[in-house]
């Protein structure tokens, strides 16, 4: 006997040749390649297995160690099935996804989210400018690379009488805390160990 | 005959009917809005990057600011986040006292927006008693947290601390004499013409639109949707307890605020029984270290005072992972997606805002309708900024 979840899966893996799907908590994970993905959103929207009908979030997620550097990771909710699907691109950081604005009307803010916070460029959004950050602004602020303080700060010039942007000052630099615990054994130790023909 | 032509206006971002910091560029013809296009942004505070940075417990403060006026139930959604990632459980009691206290904010968000919503549209009177409402519950946020509005109360595996003596009584007194706050309420509005008039087949949108712009909640109800997570994806303990889902018909501002309305019944009625089927023991789940140990334990036991340390400066590590919770928030479907690399530290936290998939869909809910009615309709939706901003 299979659950509903299993059936979705099975229809998923047969139909649009997913990378790798699988169930996790629950909630089922899917790793499509970037250029099938209006196609695979499309029947995951329609078919009538699967029928996730709401897209409720788009997250960028940054990895600057891998090759395939960021990730764009679409939330699908199914009314029918009462499922969650996440679905998972992998992009590097020079190419561009296509929009699914033309699926879910949703995508729009969504994508100019990931635009702004990532630098992640959508084919066709009818309407891609930044969304969060200050008029004019440099730089994709939620890359792990992008300083918490930020670069720029901003403040009334009394002389000039208008807001003047200057580099970032700090009278205290930010307390970053290694707090990697000597306590609970340390990595070497563990190569050490597994050196020795391991536990 | 003068030609018509298009007229834009800038609104915002400082105005009072624009429930916070909200800038809209409307184009207008004459009185009519051709288009909208909402400017926003001006209260993000980059939550998501400050997360990153901090370890679990010092991220849940942040959760109280994102939804100002129901604190605790975005709370709730990171607490759940974390428990499923490390697979823990939570006490019963721990469970009960977040949906009271969920329930609690469903109500201050509510009261809130309904009366604020009809003082935009011309009625002044149901703010004055909302809000001698709003600062009963707001003492109840106080007894147990200590602060009236960032109480960073819930925690993963339970709650902050147990209830003090007598709280329940007095959520009790509140739950007998509060329906007939709303009955007054009602009286003034629901069938006040002027408020109808404002109100009725304004800012539609049908089922098949409120779904494919991302709508929840009761927005999404209000068109006739039946969903609510508290009863399809029930979290905590919701399946325990009894209580209506309120649908709309016509997707106006009008059923939104019914919708409100009728929803509020309901939370007092979860309370009730809350209250009345309230278990004993823990609040707080004690036996995975996720929770500090005990001040007694720690005159005695050495371990207790190093776990007390290492609680407090390096928190506690979550396995690697990757989990999206969602809880029925007041506005609607507020998630987490949160990643975990087994440090002590988030990886990634998304923040899913309702209030960001509604205004999105301002455009399309304001086209064709007069500059006067931009109020009701946003009103209508519940913005608040320090969601939608983030």
């Amino acid at each position: 006997m299979s659950s509903p979840i299993d059936l979705v899966v099975q229809t998923i893996s047969e139909k649009i040749n997913p990378i790798d799907v699988k169930v996790i908590n629950n909630q089922i994970e899917i790793i499509i390649e970037s250029r099938q993905i209006i196609s695979s959103f499309q029947f995951l929207k329609d078919s009538s297995k699967c029928q996730f009908r709401q897209l409720t979030d788009i997250a960028g997620v940054d990895y600057p160690d891998r090759e395939n550097r960021f990730e764009v990771v679409y939330h699908l909710l199914s009314f029918k099935n009462n499922l969650r699907a996440r679905v998972k691109v992998y992009i590097d950081e020079g190419s561009a996804i296509d929009s699914l604005t033309s699926v879910f009307p949703c995508a729009n803010w969504f994508e100019r989210e990931a635009f702004d916070m990532y630098g992640i460029q959508f084919n066709d959004h009818p309407d891609l400018r930044r969304i969060l950050t200050d008029y004019g602004f440099e730089g994709y602020p939620l890359r792990k690379d992008f300083p918490l303080s930020g670069n720029v700060e901003v403040r009334y010039n009394e002389i000039e009488k208008k807001i003047v942007y200057e580099p970032v000052k700090l009278q205290q630099d930010y307390r970053h805390f290694d707090i990697q615990s000597p306590w609970e054994g340390t990595t070497y130790k563990e190569e050490e160990q597994d050196g020795n023909g391991g536990k | 005959m003068a030609e018509s032509k298009t007229v834009t206006v800038n609104f915002g971002p400082v105005h009072p009917a624009a429930h916070g910091v909200l800038r809209l560029i409307l184009d207008l013809d004459g009185e009519v809005v051709e288009r909208a296009d909402p400017h926003i942004g001006l209260l993000h505070r980059g939550t998501e990057k400050l997360i990153e940075t901090k370890t679990y417990l010092q991220a849940i403060p942040y959760f109280d600011r994102l939804d100002y006026v129901a604190p605790m139930n975005q709370e709730h959604a990171f607490a759940l986040a974390i428990e499923k990632l490390m697979k823990v459980d939570v006490p019963k009691r721990g469970q009960y006292i977040r949906v009271l206290f969920s329930e609690i904010g469903r109500l201050l968000s509510h009261l809130l927006n309904v009366t604020t919503t009809a003082m935009d549209v011309g009625a002044m009177t149901p703010i004055t008693w909302g809000f001698d409402e709003r600062e009963k519950l707001l003492d109840f946020y106080e007894e147990v947290s200590g602060s009236r509005f960032h109480a960073n109360y819930f925690r993963a595996g339970g709650v902050h601390q147990d209830l003090p003596d007598g709280l329940l009584e007095k959520i009790n007194d509140f739950c007998i004499s509060f329906p007939k706050v709303v009955d007054d309420m009602e009286t003034l509005l629901t069938e006040n013409r002027i408020f109808k008039q404002r109100n009725v087949d304004i800012g539609k949108i049908s089922k098949e639109e409120a779904v494919d712009n991302g709508f929840s909640g009761f927005v999404l109800r209000a068109s006739g949707v039946p969903w609510d997570l508290r009863r399809s994806q029930p979290y905590d303990s919701y399946e325990d307890f009894d209580f209506k889902v309120p649908i709309g018909k016509n997707g106006d501002c009008y059923d939104r605020y019914l919708c409100q309305m009728d929803e509020m019944r309901e939370s007092v009625k979860i309370m009730t029984q809350c209250i009345n089927n309230m278990p004993s023991g823990e609040v707080i789940n004690r036996d995975t270290k996720i929770a500090p140990p005990k001040r007694a334990e720690m005159k005695e036991s050495m371990e207790a005072i190093i776990h007390h340390f290492k609680f407090f400066t390096e928190g506690f590590h979550v396995p690697e992972g990757e989990i999206y919770t969602a809880v029925e928030a007041p506005k609607g479907e507020f998630g987490v997606y949160l990643i975990s690399d087994n440090t002590s530290r988030p990886y990634r936290c998304k923040i899913r805002a309702p209030g960001f998939a509604h205004l999105q869909a301002f455009n399309l809910l304001s086209k064709g309708h007069l500059l006067a009615d931009v109020p009701a309709i946003l009103g209508s939706l519940a913005i608040v900024f320090g969601e939608v901003d983030r």
